[in-house]
């Protein structure tokens, strides 16, 4: 009775917390642009299907792939068990659910206790790919510290659990086989795949009394490093397990190549195209808010921009494609997320304290992300068509350089020129117009 | 096109050369291979001659909204009064630029490249490939012009058309949506580039150079330029030629 207790406060505290923080990062990406991706439902279903549930672009690197969708199934399928330790837990009973299912029961345990074994291999192949190998992309400037243990916590925590579920597994087949399983004198075996073999060669030799201890560690310990599992997600990069589901529903379905057209110019380059238009006529819809051509902070990204920094796993796929990066350039698709949702963190965390229009003075142009960095990127869509959670980068680049160019003024002085070129003589060098059709009269 | 109109006809489809196309010394070769093969189907085209102004996609990509729909919004002007519905270009920057961006801001084509034109032509049995020898056997590997492949999904077009020449196509390790980018997209070709350890296009001639070709195509004008500096760097010009796939159809076509 006092375990059900226990039980009921630590779950109800664990999934209050993370509600909690679930909140503020809903808060976080509504600081966001508005932007409509609520169109084309079915194309969108689609994708989320195939790219999330079906980790399609996973699999242009094989080996990673097939690790990572173990683990993947493991977790989706071991959510299940979740749902009777949590009946367990609540009502005081053992295996609630094994006299109803039956055989059906032995089926699914032995399941998530053969993908546990997978996931346990899996997780040692990433531990060592990420210390032992070091894989280029593991080991950039931005992966130091925090990312890197991040990076390998989920690991160790994983082998922790599984160690976890096989103890509890283990040490009950071994009072089933002695007699003293729960409720029932009668020897006999669960029959579940690998503990059936496993616990008897582990635990053979301790008692009864120790045996049930054992038993109520393996559960206790499950349960609780599920529970804080849970509330170490919202800190994490491991955030994509649940964020990368919405992320590809709302991807960009346009081609890669078109780039947003900004509204707020549209309007004003009609007007100045426009002879018969009154600048000082008043507007026929009242103009939205005022906004600053392209992006100097967060805020002034779109929630989907927001959103993708969430969504992170700072894979390093984007990185290790970019063109820039792979010569030697500062920039990093991978720091550009990064120093995004770094930034949201930190300015969310400001407003909450100081009120919704404080400022703190600091932006993500220029305190996080350097204009040499955003001058290196080429718009070749090589970090956008990599990522396994469709973030886009690129549109958060193009908008902190439109910042610079419209609003600052910023412009290396060779584009300065070619800018200046197009605008006079209609092409980006110094040609003049009346020489466009040359080319038909050369031999 | 100022001429058609003055006829009363309005072509089928309009070239869009590009400024690339018009200016550009090695480009211009290339505009004149897509000419010839639009003449030899006979193909009612026209071009805007000095009408024609830069689409802005430079300037866009450089992050100035202004520029660019100012010559977005004189070129659709342009468009429009002579009733353009059909465009084929050579440049895939013009080719995205059009036909992704100026709908938005009133200017709705039908835009193709011209390596979709040609392909469809051979493939409706309109331009033949009369000189099957010239490119028979010749290892050929393409490169992905980034606005081409990845951004609009054009992929198997050029491809096929290497196909018909009977040469040997080659990939490289990086290609299609994986193709490496050849250094000048997205307005790098206007400026020097960041402090790094190595030139982009180097990077990617080295990539074309493994596979050992005869020939490196491609299908835009600024990758052809920054892989022929990247095969002179290399020392390479007399061993490997680089060529548009329109000069590639153009030379076997015998044109
Ligand atoms: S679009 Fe920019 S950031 Fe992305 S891969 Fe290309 S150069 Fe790198
Ligand atoms: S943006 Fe995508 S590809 Fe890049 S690190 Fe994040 S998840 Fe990986």
């Amino acid at each position: 009775m006092i375990e059900c207790l226990i039980f009921a406060v630590f779950s109800f505290a664990c999934l209050g917390y993370f509600s909690k923080n679930i909140l503020k990062i809903k808060r976080n990406i509504s600081l966001g642009r508005k932007l409509d991706r609520s169109d084309k439902k079915a194309e969108r279903l689609k994708t989320m299907l195939l790219v999330a549930f079906g980790q399609k672009k996973m699999f242009s690197r094989p080996l990673p792939a097939v690790l990572h969708f173990c683990l993947y199934v493991a977790f989706m399928i071991t959510s299940l068990e979740l749902l009777e330790i949590f009946a367990d837990g609540l009502s005081g009973n053992h295996r609630l659910f094994r006299s109803s299912l039956g055989s059906f029961y032995t089926f699914i345990v032995s399941f998530i206790e053969v993908l546990s074994v997978l996931a346990l291999i899996a997780t040692f192949a990433f531990l060592s790919r990420r210390n032992l190998l070091k894989i280029p992309r593991f080991q950039m400037s931005e992966m130091k510290g925090w990312p890197k243990l991040d990076g390998n916590l989920i690991l160790f925590i994983e082998i922790i659990l599984v160690s976890f579920i096989f103890t509890m597994n283990g040490a009950d087949e071994v009072l089933y086989n002695n007699g003293h399983a729960h409720g029932s004198s009668t020897a006999g075996s669960y029959n579940f795949a690998v503990s059936q073999h496993l616990g008897p060669l582990l635990f053979d030799s301790f008692s009864n009394s120790q045996l049930h201890v054992l038993e109520r560690i393996g559960w206790w310990g499950h349960i609780v490093l599920v529970l804080l599992f849970l509330n170490y997600l919202p800190y994490s990069k491991h955030f994509h397990i649940l964020l990368a589901f919405p992320n590809t529903y709302y991807s960009n379905l346009e081609k890669k190549g078109k780039f947003s057209n900004m509204e707020s110019v549209t309007n004003e380059v009609k007007l100045m195209m426009d002879p018969t238009a009154d600048p000082y006529a008043v507007p026929a819809e009242p103009v939205a808010e005022p906004q600053s051509f392209g992006a100097k902070d967060v805020t002034d990204l779109t929630w989907k921009n927001l959103m993708d920094a969430y969504t992170c796993t700072e894979c390093g796929r984007c990185t290790s494609s970019c063109p820039a990066n792979i010569t030697g350039k500062l920039l990093s698709p991978r720091k550009v997320m990064m120093d995004t949702r770094d930034r949201l963190e930190e300015l969310g965390d400001y407003k909450q304290k100081n009120g919704k229009d404080a400022s703190d003075g600091k932006s993500l142009l220029g305190d996080y992300i350097s204009e040499e960095e955003l001058w290196a990127c080429t718009s070749c869509n090589a970090c956008v068509d990599e990522c396994p959670v469709n973030i886009d980068p690129l549109s958060i680049i193009i908008d902190l350089r439109r910042y610079l160019v419209m609003e600052q003024s910023k412009v290396p002085s060779e584009l300065a020129g070619m800018l200046t070129n197009i605008e006079n003589n209609g092409a980006p060098w110094q040609f003049s117009p009346t020489d466009r059709l040359n080319w038909a009269n050369e031999d | 096109m100022a001429d058609c109109l003055a006829k009363g006809e309005i072509p089928e489809i309009l070239f869009w050369v590009g400024c690339a196309g018009s200016f550009d010394d090695r480009a211009k070769k290339i505009t004149k291979a897509v000419v010839k093969i639009l003449n030899k189907c006979k193909i009612d085209f026209a071009v805007l001659g000095t009408e024609e102004n830069c689409t802005g996609d430079p300037a866009k990509r450089a992050g100035n909204e202004f520029t660019f729909q100012m010559q977005a919004m004189m070129n659709i002007q342009v468009l429009d009064a002579y009733e353009v519905k059909n465009i084929v270009t050579a440049c895939p920057h013009c080719f995205n630029t059009l036909k992704n961006e100026y709908s938005d801001l009133g200017g709705n084509y039908n835009v193709i490249h011209h390596s979709q034109l040609i392909q469809s032509l051979i493939n409706d049995g309109k331009l033949q490939i009369e000189d099957k020898s010239v490119f028979k056997g010749k290892k050929i590997t393409f490169h992905d012009p980034c606005y081409l492949g990845r951004a609009n999904d054009v992929y198997d077009a050029p491809r096929e058309m290497i196909i018909k020449l009977d040469a040997e196509l080659i990939e490289m390790k990086r290609c299609r949506s994986k193709g490496l980018f050849c250094g000048a997209g997205g307005a790098q070709m206007f400026k020097e580039a960041e402090p790094g350890k190595k030139e982009v296009n180097i990077e990617r001639t080295e990539d074309a150079l493994e596979t050992k070709p005869d020939f490196i195509a491609t299908g835009c004008p600024f990758c052809n330029t920054m892989m022929t500096d990247g095969i002179k760097n290399a020392e390479k010009e007399d061993t490997v030629k680089v060529l548009d796939v329109a000069e590639l159809i153009a030379n076997a076509a015998d044109l």
